[in-house]
């Protein structure tokens, strides 16, 4: 293991298997896509550990053990952070979502009746903030350890309780807490590779999604009932 | 201080389907038009360009082409015993913004309503006795009967090069198509799309139960097509980005891909994007409007904008927050019926069934915003309703709309949303699932409507629109029915798996539903119970006319979009035709 992926673990926490190891091998192109894209898969983008532009060396480690728990790595795909997880959490939450961008913040403020959805004071930036203080404090007082310091069926267990709404965190409702988190993470594995997460386009090599240019004209009725595949390109593959 | 601007013949608030077809008529008869969009105009050879347009998490989740709810939102509660909340983020609608409106953004399914859906009040009367409808639903007929109104939808898919196969030609039914829809002049303008494996099976097993499967009628050309204004649209690329994306392809029928173009080389049509509009300045005692007031988002400034004919074209919340805000007629009351702006709030009751199918490729990312098939046995009162406890609707479709990850991820019931076990469904499934939709029609109901809200504000610093709002026991009745039949044709297709979703439970404005509202500014007979006259036109300001589906009375169990489209050229037609040669009510009230 070389220092920097030592680093990293020690940065972000939940280590799991490298990269090299985890990644299937590239499908075959089906076809020539429309638009130049390069022919062979880019190479792995993990550098020598990650950096974040607002996240803490805490929270940082936090939302590691969270990706990682939530999306281990295994045969299918490198871990949530080795994906980029966290890093893209740290980028949306640096950038105009974290500062609440498309949310009406006008006062007064109420706690949400059923129905009415996000009705907190708090931007996103700041919501994280204090839910991961909340959830972390929580941890330690109930099992003794940060999130990140527990072993991988502790943090289940811990991730599931606040699933559940049933971890008590001050201040804050624990699957209020989840929901958010569980869309952020799920973001930054799925989306376009532009935002930091989603390396090597692995989520989309593990279900099958080509991305771009998606140009099917000619194919939905050539390939109807017959398994279309390509290797997956992303924006930067066309930019 | 406010700059008060040369006056124009019309005036218009909002450019998205209607505004564009109503600058487009007006300008024809010769008028001067100006059209005031509060958001951006976007160039969409650059806006929708390739590779940026295919980015699910700017367009889909950050919502880039919608109405930012830090410019203008509603508040919610379900019942009038509630405080209402603002709705602070978007998430079960997604209003539009910007010059096309909604019209940029939509999938494209462009549906007409059946002539029972037109007639509704009396033809539920008439076969069941009007005993049977319950007292507190609202619903009503429409002013203007299918018949009067077939020639205008025609043209409204003229417009837009829909694809699809006509069931019914002046009476005679076709192979093939809708056997329940009202007659049509002629076939659909453009082929029906490729379809999808998913539809295929769906078309088979949907016959095999004895329903009449046919293809989704859609805004998404299946060939290259030059509309009747000389516009060209490019042919469908199943690319599988429609809702909630521009078209890159120019193959989504839009404000853009249509009128646009023409609008913008008119000398008579002036569009100012960012124009924000505050206020209807309303001469009461003269029953007319004198002159629109909006805010120039680019420098602040306040303008006054002077216009004999004034035409709200502002979607849902923006026509009944200005009718209310301006003080233009009477505030519906739900405690006692009275009043009428604000009424008969409608929304729509969708829901699903999940299904996988463990040996099929379904390649789910080929798709587009409308393609799909459809069985429309169970819309409407196409089939029996008596016994069952319900009216209304649903047609029940299974549409290859694209499989976009972050949102597209079906696992079967019960599997985790996190974690080893989640992420092995995740892999083994994403090319299998797919989803019966059921788009459920939603009745009136008397507690149900819109009004000011007392406590928060817009950035203009008038109170926001007040959503009063909650399912019916009524409509969920409706989707537990109509539910159960996607379900059986699921069944039908051989699922491994299927997970059963209707609608129950009380109104939530986080999950996505559908941004089909209707109502606020119904259109009726009757000036007590309507907004609006047949013609679309105030019945207390004589120069103002409201289009979209505000003036729905009720909502069917379709896609707005078509009887939208088809009520604009009405309107266009009457003022045309009647009102500027006599500026005066068109019906007395």
């Amino acid at each position: 293991m070389s220092d920097a992926i030592q680093r990293r673990q020690f940065l972000i926490g939940a280590g799991g298997a490298t990269l090299a190891a985890a990644v299937p091998p590239a499908a075959p192109a089906a076809e020539t896509p429309l638009l130049s894209a390069p022919s062979q898969p880019a190479a792995p983008q993990q550098a020598a550990g990650d950096s974040f532009q607002i996240l803490s060396a805490a929270e940082a480690a936090f939302l590691g053990a969270v990706a990682d728990t939530m999306i281990p790595a295994d045969g299918l795909s490198p871990s949530g952070s080795d994906c980029g997880v966290v890093v893209y959490i740290d980028r949306q939450l640096a950038g105009a979502y974290g500062a609440g961008s498309r949310i009406y913040t006008a006062g007064p403020f109420q706690p949400p009746q059923r129905g009415t959805g996000w009705q907190s004071p708090l931007p996103p930036l700041g919501f994280f903030r204090a839910g991961i203080a909340a959830a972390d404090h929580w941890c330690v007082a109930t099992y003794g350890h940060s999130l990140d310091h527990l072993d991988e069926a502790g943090r289940i267990v811990a991730l599931k309780a606040m699933e559940k709404g049933e971890a008590s965190f001050q201040g804050i409702a624990s699957k209020l807490f989840f929901v958010e988190l569980l869309q952020l993470v799920m973001e930054g594995f799925f989306s376009d590779p532009i935002y930091g997460g989603n390396r090597d386009k692995a989520s989309w090599r593990m279900v099958g999604y080509p991305g771009l240019p998606a140009t099917y004209r000619e194919k939905i009725e050539a390939w109807r009932g017959k398994r279309y595949e390509q290797d997956p390109q992303s924006i930067a593959d066309f930019s | 201080m406010t700059r008060r601007l040369k006056e124009v013949d019309a005036v218009l608030v909002g450019m998205g389907w209607t505004g564009s077809i109503m600058a487009r008529e007006l300008s024809r008869a010769g008028l001067s038009v100006v059209g005031l969009e509060r958001g951006q105009d976007r160039k969409p050879a650059d806006a929708f360009a390739l590779p940026g347009i295919r980015d699910e998490l700017r367009y889909a989740l950050r919502q880039e082409l919608m109405l930012d709810p830090a410019v203008q939102t509603v508040t919610l509660r379900h019942d009038d015993s509630q405080i209402a909340q603002p709705v602070r983020r978007f998430g079960s609608f997604l209003p539009g913004d910007g010059v096309g409106g909604m019209g940029t953004h939509w999938n494209g399914q462009t549906y007409r309503f059946l002539p029972s859906d037109h007639k509704l009040r009396s033809h539920l009367s008439q076969r069941y006795g009007a005993k049977a409808i319950p007292e507190d639903m609202m619903i009503a007929d429409w002013p203007i009967g299918y018949d009067e109104l077939e020639g205008h939808y025609a043209r409204f898919e003229a417009l837009c090069g829909i694809s699809g196969k006509a069931g019914n030609i002046r009476g005679e039914i076709q192979e093939g198509g809708n056997p329940f829809e009202g007659w049509r002049s002629g076939e659909y303008p453009n082929k029906p799309l490729k379809s999808s494996q998913g539809g295929v099976l769906f078309a088979a097993a949907a016959k095999s139960l004895g329903y009449h499967p046919f293809p989704s009628p859609a805004a998404n050309a299946s060939n290259p097509y030059t509309n009747p204004e000389g516009v060209k649209l490019g042919g469908c690329q199943y690319c599988g980005h429609c809702e909630r994306f521009g078209c890159e392809a120019d193959a989504k029928a839009s404000p853009q891909t249509t009128l646009l173009p023409v609008l913008a080389k008119d000398p008579r049509v002036e569009i100012r994007d960012l124009a924000y509009v505050s206020k209807l300045n309303y001469d009461r005692k003269a029953k007319r409007i004198t002159s629109v007031t909006y805010v120039d988002l680019r420098t602040g400034e306040e303008l006054e904008q002077p216009a004999g004919l004034v035409i709200l074209s502002a979607w849902v919340f923006g026509n009944t927050h200005l009718m209310l805000h301006s003080g233009i007629g009477t505030a519906y009351d739900a405690k006692t019926g009275k009043g009428t702006v604000g009424r008969n709030y409608c929304y729509q009751i969708n829901s699903g069934a999940q299904l996988f199918l463990e040996n099929e490729e379904l390649n789910p990312f080929m798709g587009t915003g409308a393609l799909g098939m459809v069985i429309d046995d169970f819309n409407g009162d196409n089939f029996d309703h008596s016994g069952l406890g319900f009216f209304g609707g649903g047609y029940v479709t299974l549409n290859t709309l694209g499989a976009r990850p972050i949102s597209f991820r079906p696992v079967p019931p019960g599997t985790p949303a996190w974690g080893k076990e989640w992420k092995a469904a995740t892999a083994k499934w994403y090319r299998h699932g797919a989803t019966i939709s059921v788009q459920g029609s939603n009745y009136a109901s008397r507690g149900n409507h819109l009004d000011l809200d007392p406590t928060y504000r817009d950035p203009l610093g008038r109170p926001l629109l007040r959503m009063t709002y909650n399912f019916t026991d009524n409509d969920r009745k409706m989707s537990a029915f109509v539910t159960g039949k996607a379900a059986e044709i699921a069944k039908a297709m051989g699922a491994q798996h299927v997970g059963v979703r209707a609608r129950s439970g009380d109104f939530d404005v986080v999950p996505y539903q559908t941004s089909h509202n209707t109502g606020g500014t119904p259109m009726g007979s009757d000036p007590h119970t309507s907004v609006v006259n047949r013609y679309l036109q105030s019945w207390d300001a004589h120069n103002l006319f409201v289009l979209g589906s505000s003036v729905f009375p009720q909502n069917a169990g379709y896609n707005p979009t078509g009887a939208v489209g088809a009520l604009a050229y009405w309107a266009a037609d009457a003022i045309v035709g009647k009102y500027l040669k006599n500026p005066s009510a068109l019906i007395p009230a």
